[in-house]
């Protein structure tokens, strides 16, 4: 769904590309915030944990900025037809990201508490659970630049394995604390720590579906074929 | 996903439209249209039903073809030499090209408003009773409620009703158009035809025009030529687009805008024309 060609008035191709700069902006933000917050997790990184929160205000500033240029946009140009999905969509995408940056944040604030815990098994799965739903954020965001709605389905197909981690680290910890209660601390803040993954694999979900539709002009659901979920 | 739409009773504020849109009173059912200037072919092999009781917007690049096609359903090119049609334009079960067709019946059936105003030189109430008194024989009572009609159903009568003897050039661009529209309206058509009627206007002249083809929608089938896409947006709600004399693409207004299927369609709309 490659858009055919530059509009006459190049101003307005500069405005679109503009706004999808940013949202490309968030996303590269809001991967490195998870990616951080699991790495201070994980290496018990009390300091990076803090620079995570602090990072996350960078993001609702540039949330601020997209609304801002989006509706700037559609007062100015009058986008129509894909262009105006474009900008529906950027404007969409926008508080997605920033609220996976948020779960970027809900996972920074548990590194202090998890200080001087020893180290249980389950620790170990959630960088790759965390490699994976961060995987999809980036390849969505790269959809909704290049207007690959294919891109964006395949996306989908991936929040499976995002859920079956999630599942999987859910026994591992139950188990845990069942079997020694000094755990029950150390486990819940890990269990909402795989539930914040989860969460962010879902948002990428619908990020795709907001990419598909301002890609087609379909809806996912009416996708020839089967459907994902 | 239809499912869902149907439990929660999404309200899609589309009027129900029937099978019988083509066979309504005052749909125009266009078959196999062609055009010619001389030797230059206009609109080629058009097909097209406009339904009745709605505005339809004809939209597309200059030299389209799509001032041709108003003029070609009120047959006015016939004033010029060198200007034929062939096909069809069926209005009421009849075929209006067909030469046998009375053109003082066409043109009571179809009223035209152009992009100026045209008011003619004398009284605005002998601009709207001149076209009354001929084709009706109307007492002099009669007369002026048909005219006091006309002029409301324009939203010019509240403007005019205590000059109604005063010139028709002492009236504003926007007054001179509603009233035009009253003088098409006053002989009761069935179909309004508006070649950039608003092109000449400002911003609030416009708007009460537009008002104005949206209240008359309802009785009439309108059919309105525009470079303004917004303006197609607004008071449409079918939309054909036209490119080089050929019908690139017909649907709902709120389908041309938001997801048009044609690569040419989407190019105009979004300004990546040309």
């Amino acid at each position: 769904m490659q858009q055919s060609r530059e509009h006459t008035l190049k101003a307005f191709d500069e405005d679109l590309d503009r706004l999808r700069a940013l949202i490309s902006q968030m996303g590269g933000l809001a991967e490195h915030s998870i990616g951080e917050a699991m790495r201070c997790l994980v290496q018990q990184d009390v300091e990076g944990a803090a620079r995570v929160l602090q990072d996350d205000k960078k993001l609702d500033v540039l949330e601020v900025e997209t609304e801002r240029r989006a509706v700037q946009l559609i007062a100015l140009r009058a986008p129509m037809a894909e262009d105006l999905r474009d900008v529906v969509a950027a404007l969409k995408i926008s508080g997605v990201v920033e609220r996976i940056g948020d779960y970027a944040k809900n996972i920074a604030k548990r590194v202090p508490m998890l200080e001087n815990a020893g180290k249980i098994e389950p620790l170990s799965l959630l960088p790759e659970m965390a490699r994976i739903a961060t995987g999809m954020v980036h390849d969505v965001l790269d959809a909704f630049i290049e207007r690959d709605a294919e891109a964006a389905f395949r996306v989908c197909q991936r929040d499976d394995a995002v859920d079956d981690f999630y599942d999987s680290i859910f026994r591992a910890l139950l188990t845990h604390m069942m079997e020694n209660p000094q755990n029950i601390g150390q486990a819940t803040h890990l269990l909402f720590v795989a539930k914040n993954l989860e969460r962010v694999g879902d948002h990428a979900t619908n990020i795709a579906e907001m990419v598909y539709y301002a890609a087609t002009g379909q809806h996912m659901a009416d996708r020839p074929g089967k459907s994902p979920k | 996903m239809n499912d869902t739409a149907t439990a929660i009773r999404i309200d899609t504020r589309d009027a129900p439209e029937g099978a019988d849109v083509a066979t309504a009173p005052g749909a125009i059912t266009i078959r196999d249209l062609n055009f010619h200037y001389g030797s230059t072919h206009a609109l080629k092999h058009v097909n097209l039903t406009v339904p009745a009781n709605a505005v339809t917007a004809i939209i597309g690049p200059s030299g389209c073809g799509k001032s041709t096609l108003l003029r070609t359903v009120n047959r006015i090119f016939e004033l010029y030499p060198d200007q034929h049609a062939s096909g069809e334009i069926i209005i009421d079960g009849r075929n209006v090209l067909d030469r046998s067709y009375p053109l003082a019946d066409l043109r009571r059936l179809v009223g035209m408003v152009f992009q100026k105003p045209t008011p003619f030189p004398s009284s605005i109430r002998s601009n709207v009773a001149f076209a009354l008194s001929y084709y009706e024989r109307l007492s002099k009572s009669e007369m002026s409620d048909r005219v006091e009609d006309a002029l409301r159903q324009a939203a010019l009568w509240e403007e005019v009703k205590d000059k109604l003897n005063q010139s028709a050039l002492s009236l504003s661009g926007g007054q001179q158009q509603r009233l035009c529209i009253a003088r098409a309206i006053a002989v009761r058509p069935e179909i309004l035809l508006l070649d950039e009627a608003t092109s000449a206007l400002d911003p609030i002249s416009t708007a009460r025009i537009e008002e104005l083809i949206h209240e008359l929608s309802q009785r009439f089938t309108i059919m309105i030529v525009t470079h303004n896409m917004q303006q197609a947006a607004r008071v449409s709600r079918r939309t054909a687009f036209f490119h080089l004399g050929e019908l690139i693409e017909f649907g709902k207004t709120s389908d041309i805008f938001t997801n048009p299927h044609e690569q040419r369609t989407k190019d105009y709309i979004t300004g990546r024309y040309g």
